[in-house]
C-alpha cells in the first residue's frame, strides 16, 4: 500500500478509556442475574491426601445453601492440552489449596457459613514437591493414572508412570563433539520460583444451566470460544447451545486463558436446577487455588571458540508444573523451541521436562516461559563472555541470529524476522554501555549496569485461526465484531483503527462492540500469544476489503461505472476523477435505492479472516519444524545502586528496545512495554511462592507477596520502537504484548554482578537475598 | 439491623445495614454503585478506595455503620452531567488506564490528594497512589496523569 496511513500508526486514545474513568465498566465482579446464587469453596490442607469422606449434612442444613458438591459424581477430566484435571478434586488432593467441595447458597454469608461446616476426612499420602526429586524412580506419583489421559497427540509425549507430563526434545547438530571440541566451556545452573499473574480483578465465572442442554455464562477469561468449546467436549453439549460472554476483563496475563472457574460454576448451576450460580476467587484462591506460573530448574551447558563464537549449547529444562499440566505442557514445549535465546548455535541439545508435583499448578503467564529460560539463558551470556573477557554486549553481537543461520528447529533466519542487533545496540547506546556510571549516591551504595536479549514466538496450534466481521450502519459507520478480548492491551483500539484505515472513514466512526459473546461475535481462538494484533488485524482488513467490494459492486450498478474505476475515501464512493458524484456510505450501508425508488444491494457485512500458514508439528525426536508465525526480538539494558548495608536494589534506569514490525498505536505500545517492563522488575525483585516442608503455601497475599508499587518503579525509562517490518502482519506489524517483561530479571542480575562481582542465579533478587550474598562474601574474607 | 443516614456523591440516602456490611458492599450491592472494585477484600490493593469526609479510605475495611451521619464520594461522582472531571481527562490523555479494574480507586486516592493539596509535589503524589496497586501500566502514565490534571487545575479549570 502506498497511500499514507491516517489512522493507523497514530495515538490514538483508547476506546474504552472513558468507561474505565467514569466507573461505568461492568466487569464480572460486577455482575448479577436475578435468582443467581452465590458462592464459596473448600480446599485441602494437605498437598498429597486420600479423602476418606466428606460430610456435607450439617452444610446443606443450614437455611439458604441451595447445593453443596463433592468431586464424586463429576466423572469429568479436563485441560486444554493435557485432561487431567477435575472440576472438584475426587479421591485425592494433588496440592495444598485444591477445591474440595463447593457450596451455593442465597448470599456469600451464608455460602461461607455453610464451608464452615463441612467436615473432610483426609489420610496424608506421600507427596513430591521438588521437580527434580519428582524425576527420580520411585519418586510419589502425582498421577499414577497418566498414561490413561486424554492429551493433544503428536504434540505432547507424556511419559507413562512416572510424573513427567511433557518431554520436549530439540537435537540439532553434534552437541558432545562440539562441546568436547570447544576452547571453553561453562556449566550452570539457574532457579525461578512459581510466581502469580495477579489480575486485579480475580477470576470470576457466572453460569446459568438452561433446559434443552443449553447454558449461558458471563466469565472473565481471555478465550471465550477455548470456553465454549472445553465446556462443549467436557459436558456433550452442541456448542452453539452453550453461549460465553466476556464483559470487561479486569486483567488476564495468561491466567485466564485456558478454564478457570467455568466448569465449576456450570455443574453448579445444573445442580441448583438452572439457578444463576456465581463464582468469584477470592484473593487468596488466586494465589493459591487458581493457576500460577511454573517454577523452573535450568541447568545449561555452553562451549565457544576463543574468539567469542558459541558452538555448542545444552539445556535440561525441568518445570515446575505442579499438580496439573493442562496448559504448562505447552510452555514446556515453547520454552525449549526458544531455548537457545536468539543465537545462532549449531549443536544444540535441549530436554525440556514438565514435570508434576503437589503443589498449585501452573498456566500460561506473559512471556510463556521464556522470561523463565532466558534467566538462565541471559545470565550465562554473561559469564561465558567473563570467561572469553569479552565485553557482554560485543559477545552477544558475535552470536545473534543473523540472515543466513537457521534457529535450533531448523528455521532460517530471514531480514522479515526483524534486526536483534539493531535493538541491542540502541540500548547499548542509550545506557551509554561501556562508560562506568555516575559515583553513587552514598559510600555504602554501589551501582552496576546490564543488558539482556530477548525473543518470542507466539506458541499456538499450527491451525490457530481467527475471524472479523465489520457492519456497515445507516450513519454510514461501522462495526467490528471479534471475539478477541481486550483486557487492558488496547486490542480493540487498534482494531478500530484498521478498520477505520481501511474503510476510508474517520475513528469516530468505527464502533467495536465490548462484550465479547460467541452468540454473536465471530471465532478466534483465544487472546494470547501476542498473536491478535497480527491474526485480528489481518482479518479486520480482509472483512474491510470485503465490505469495500461490496460497496463497488453496489456504487458500480448504481452509477453505471465498472467497479474497477471507483475510488472510496473520506466515506464516500465515487467514479475516479468525479468525486462530485460521490454517494455516501450511509446511503450504500443497507443498500442503495434510486430517485424512483428502485432499491439495489442490501445490508453491506464484511467478513474477514485469519489462519496460521505454513506451521508444523515439531519432530518427537529432534524438535525439528516450524513452530512459529512470527518472532519478535528485543533487548533491555538497566542501571542499578545497590545498598550494601540493606540488600536494596534502586532501579536507576531501564532502557527497552523492541523491533515492533510497525508501531500501530505509539501510545498504546509504548504503555504496553512500560507495564510490561514493571511486572518484569516485580519477577526480578520480589515476587516468588513460598512452600514450607508440607508444600502449605505460605504467602498467598499482597502483605507476603509483594508486587511493584507506584513507590518502586525505575527513575528513569525509555522506550525504543523499531520498525523492520514482518512480512503477512497488518501493515509489516508484530506481536509485541508479553515482550516487555521477558529477560527484566536477565538484565537487573547482570547489573547486579556488575555492582556487586556476585552471581545470583535464583530469583527473586530480594533484599534477603542480596544482604546474604554480601555478608558471605565479607566473612570468607 | 442498624439504620444509617449517609450522602453518597452529594445524594442524601439512608439504609438499614447488618452490623457486619462493609462500605464496599452496601455501595456495590445495595447502591448499585459498582464503580468501586473489591480487589483482595482485606485492604491491601486500593481497588475498592473511595472518599469519606474527603480522606480517601479502602472501603472493604469500612464498616457501612461508620459511614453514618458521613459524606461519601465514589467514582460515579467524578463526572458530573456526563461532563469528565480534569481528573478523568488527564487518565484519558495520558493512557493511564488499561483494564481499569485498579482505575476508580486510583482516581479516588488522586482526587484525595488533590483536594488536600491542589499542587502535590511527585514525591507526595507517589505517596498517595502508593496504597493502590495496578499490575497493567506501570504506574508512570497514572503519575503523569496526576500531575496534568494538578496542572490543569492550576491553569484555570474546576476540578
Amino acid at each position: 500500500m502506498s497511500r499514507e496511513l491516517q489512522v493507523v500508526g497514530r495515538p490514538i486514545d483508547r476506546a474504552d478509556a472513558i468507561d474505565k474513568v467514569t466507573g461505568a465498566a461492568r466487569y464480572t465482579h460486577d455482575l448479577a442475574i436475578p435468582g443467581m446464587l452465590h458462592t464459596a469453596l473448600v480446599l485441602s490442607p494437605h498437598a498429597s491426601a486420600r479423602i476418606v469422606s466428606i460430610d456435607t449434612a450439617k452444610a446443606e442444613a443450614l437455611p439458604g445453601v441451595r447445593v453443596v458438591l463433592t468431586g464424586d459424581g463429576l466423572c469429568y477430566q479436563l485441560g486444554l492440552y493435557m485432561q487431567d484435571k477435575c472440576i472438584l478434586a475426587r479421591d485425592v488432593v494433588r496440592y495444598q489449596g485444591e477445591a474440595v467441595v463447593a457450596i451455593a447458597a442465597d448470599t456469600p454469608d451464608i455460602a461461607r457459613a455453610a464451608s464452615q461446616l463441612v467436615s473432610v476426612e483426609y489420610e496424608e499420602l506421600p507427596s513430591v514437591l521438588d521437580p527434580r526429586e519428582a524425576m527420580d524412580d520411585g519418586a510419589h506419583l502425582v498421577h499414577p493414572d497418566l498414561h490413561t489421559y486424554d492429551h493433544m497427540q503428536g504434540v505432547f509425549f507424556p511419559k507413562a508412570h512416572s510424573n513427567i507430563a511433557h518431554h520436549q526434545k530439540i537435537r540439532k547438530g553434534d552437541f558432545d563433539q562440539a562441546f568436547a571440541n570447544a576452547d571453553v566451556r561453562m556449566t550452570a545452573s539457574f532457579y525461578n520460583p512459581p510466581v502469580q499473574h495477579v489480575p486485579m480483578e480475580t477470576h470470576a465465572t457466572i453460569a446459568q444451566a438452561l433446559p434443552q442442554q443449553r447454558a449461558e455464562l458471563w466469565t472473565s477469561s481471555q478465550s471465550p470460544y477455548t470456553v465454549r468449546h472445553l465446556l462443549s467436549v467436557c459436558f456433550g453439549i452442541p456448542h452453539a447451545n452453550l453461549r460465553v460472554h466476556v464483559p470487561y476483563v479486569g486483567g488476564g496475563f495468561g491466567g485466564k486463558a485456558g478454564l478457570g472457574l467455568e466448569p465449576l460454576a456450570y455443574v453448579l448451576s445444573r445442580a441448583a436446577n438452572g439457578r444463576p450460580v456465581k463464582v468469584v476467587a477470592t484473593r487468596e484462591q488466586e494465589f493459591n487455588t487458581l493457576p500460577s506460573r511454573q517454577g523452573l530448574h535450568s541447568t545449561l551447558e555452553i562451549g565457544a571458540t576463543r574468539n567469542g563464537k558459541i558452538t555448542s549449547l545444552k539445556s535440561t529444562y525441568l518445570w515446575d508444573a505442579g499438580a496439573y499440566a493442562d496448559y504448562g505442557v505447552n510452555i514446556g514445549r515453547a520454552a525449549a523451541y526458544s531455548g537457545a535465546g536468539p543465537y545462532s548455535i549449531d549443536n544444540c541439545w535441549i530436554d525440556s521436562y514438565v514435570v508434576y508435583t503437589n503443589k498449585v499448578f501452573g498456566t500460561a503467564y506473559r512471556g510463556f516461559g521464556h522470561l523463565e529460560v532466558l534467566w538462565g539463558i541471559e545470565r550465562a551470556m554473561d559469564q561465558m563472555a567473563r570467561k572469553l573477557a569479552l565485553d557482554p554486549a560485543e559477545f552477544r553481537r558475535r552470536n545473534l541470529l543473523r540472515e543466513g543461520d537457521t534457529t535450533i528447529t531448523g528455521e532460517p533466519f530471514t531480514p522479515g524476522h526483524g534486526k536483534p542487533q539493531e535493538c541491542l545496540d540502541a540500548v547499548a547506546e542509550a545506557i551509554a554501555w561501556g562508560i562506568p556510571s555516575d559515583p553513587p549516591t552514598a559510600p555504602h551504595k554501589v551501582r552496576g549496569k546490564g543488558l539482556a536479549m530477548l525473543h518470542k514466538a507466539p506458541a499456538m496450534p499450527t491451525n490457530t485461526s481467527c475471524a472479523a466481521v465489520i457492519k456497515l450502519d445507516e450513519d454510514g459507520g461501522a462495526d467490528v465484531l471479534i471475539s478477541g478480548v481486550d483486557y487492558g492491551q488496547g486490542t480493540y483500539t487498534v482494531m478500530r483503527q484498521i478498520a477505520a484505515e481501511e474503510l476510508g472513514i474517520a475513528i469516530d466512526k468505527v464502533h467495536i462492540t465490548w462484550e465479547c459473546d460467541t452468540a454473536f461475535s465471530p471465532y478466534d481462538w483465544q487472546t494470547v500469544a501476542s498473536r491478535f494484533a497480527y491474526m485480528g488485524g489481518n482479518a479486520v482488513i480482509e472483512a474491510a476489503a470485503d465490505c469495500r467490494s461490496q460497496l463497488r459492486a453496489v456504487v458500480s450498478q448504481a452509477l453505471s461505472v465498472p467497479a474497477d474505476q471507483l475510488i472510496l475515501e473520506g466515506g464516500k464512493v465515487y467514479p475516479s476523477g468525479a468525486p462530485d458524484r460521490a454517494i455516501p456510505y450511509s446511503k450504500l450501508a443497507l443498500g442503495y435505492t434510486f430517485e424512483n425508488g428502485n432499491s439495489i444491494g442490501g445490508p453491506v457485512i464484511g467478513h474477514g479472516r485469519c489462519i496460521a500458514t505454513g506451521l508444523t508439528h515439531l519432530d518427537p525426536d529432534t524438535g525439528q519444524g516450524l513452530p512459529a508465525q512470527f518472532w519478535t526480538y528485543g533487548a533491555h539494558a538497566v542501571e542499578i545502586e545497590v545498598d550494601t548495608q540493606t540488600g536494596e536494589i534502586e532501579v536507576l534506569n531501564i532502557v527497552s528496545a523492541l523491533d515492533a514490525g510497525k508501531v500501530l498505536n505509539p501510545k498504546l505500545c509504548v504503555g504496553q512495554v512500560v507495564g510490561g517492563v514493571v511486572q518484569g522488575l516485580g519477577s526480578a525483585l520480589w515476587e516468588g511462592f513460598v512452600f514450607d516442608e508440607n508444600g502449605r503455601f505460605l504467602n498467598p497475599a499482597f502483605v507476603d507477596y509483594k508486587i511493584p508499587t507506584a513507590k518502586d518503579i525505575p527513575h528513569h525509562s525509555q522506550q525504543i520502537l523499531l520498525e523492520n517490518p514482518q512480512p503477512g502482519g497488518p501493515y509489516g506489524a508484530r506481536g509485541i504484548a508479553e515482550h516487555p517483561m521477558i529477560s527484566i530479571p536477565s538484565a537487573i542480575g547482570n547489573a547486579l554482578y556488575d555492582a556487586l562481582g556476585i552471581e545470583f542465579t535464583t530469583l527473586p533478587l530480594n533484599y534477603e537475598r542480596i544482604l546474604s550474598r554480601i555478608r558471605e562474601r565479607a566473612e570468607a574474607n | 439491623m442498624h439504620d444509617i443516614q449517609l450522602t453518597v456523591n452529594g445524594k442524601a440516602e439512608r439504609a438499614q445495614v447488618p452490623a457486619t456490611m462493609t462500605l464496599l458492599e452496601l455501595l456495590r450491592d445495595r447502591f448499585a454503585l459498582t464503580g468501586a472494585k473489591e480487589g483482595c477484600g482485606i485492604g491491601e490493593c486500593g481497588a475498592c478506595t473511595v472518599l469519606l469526609n474527603d480522606v480517601p479510605v479502602t472501603s472493604c475495611l469500612i464498616l457501612a455503620v461508620e459511614a453514618d451521619g458521613h459524606r461519601v464520594d465514589t467514582i460515579e461522582g467524578e463526572a458530573v452531567c456526563g461532563e469528565l472531571s480534569i481528573l478523568q481527562q488527564a487518565f484519558i490523555d495520558t493512557g493511564a488506564a488499561q483494564c481499569g479494574f485498579c482505575t476508580p480507586g486510583m482516581i479516588m486516592s488522586a482526587r484525595g490528594l488533590l483536594l488536600r493539596k491542589p499542587n502535590p509535589s511527585h514525591e507526595e503524589i507517589v505517596e498517595a497512589i502508593a496504597g493502590n496497586l495496578c499490575r497493567c501500566t506501570g504506574y508512570e502514565a497514572i503519575l503523569e496523569a496526576i500531575h496534568l490534571a494538578s496542572q490543569r487545575m492550576q491553569d484555570g479549570g474546576a476540578s
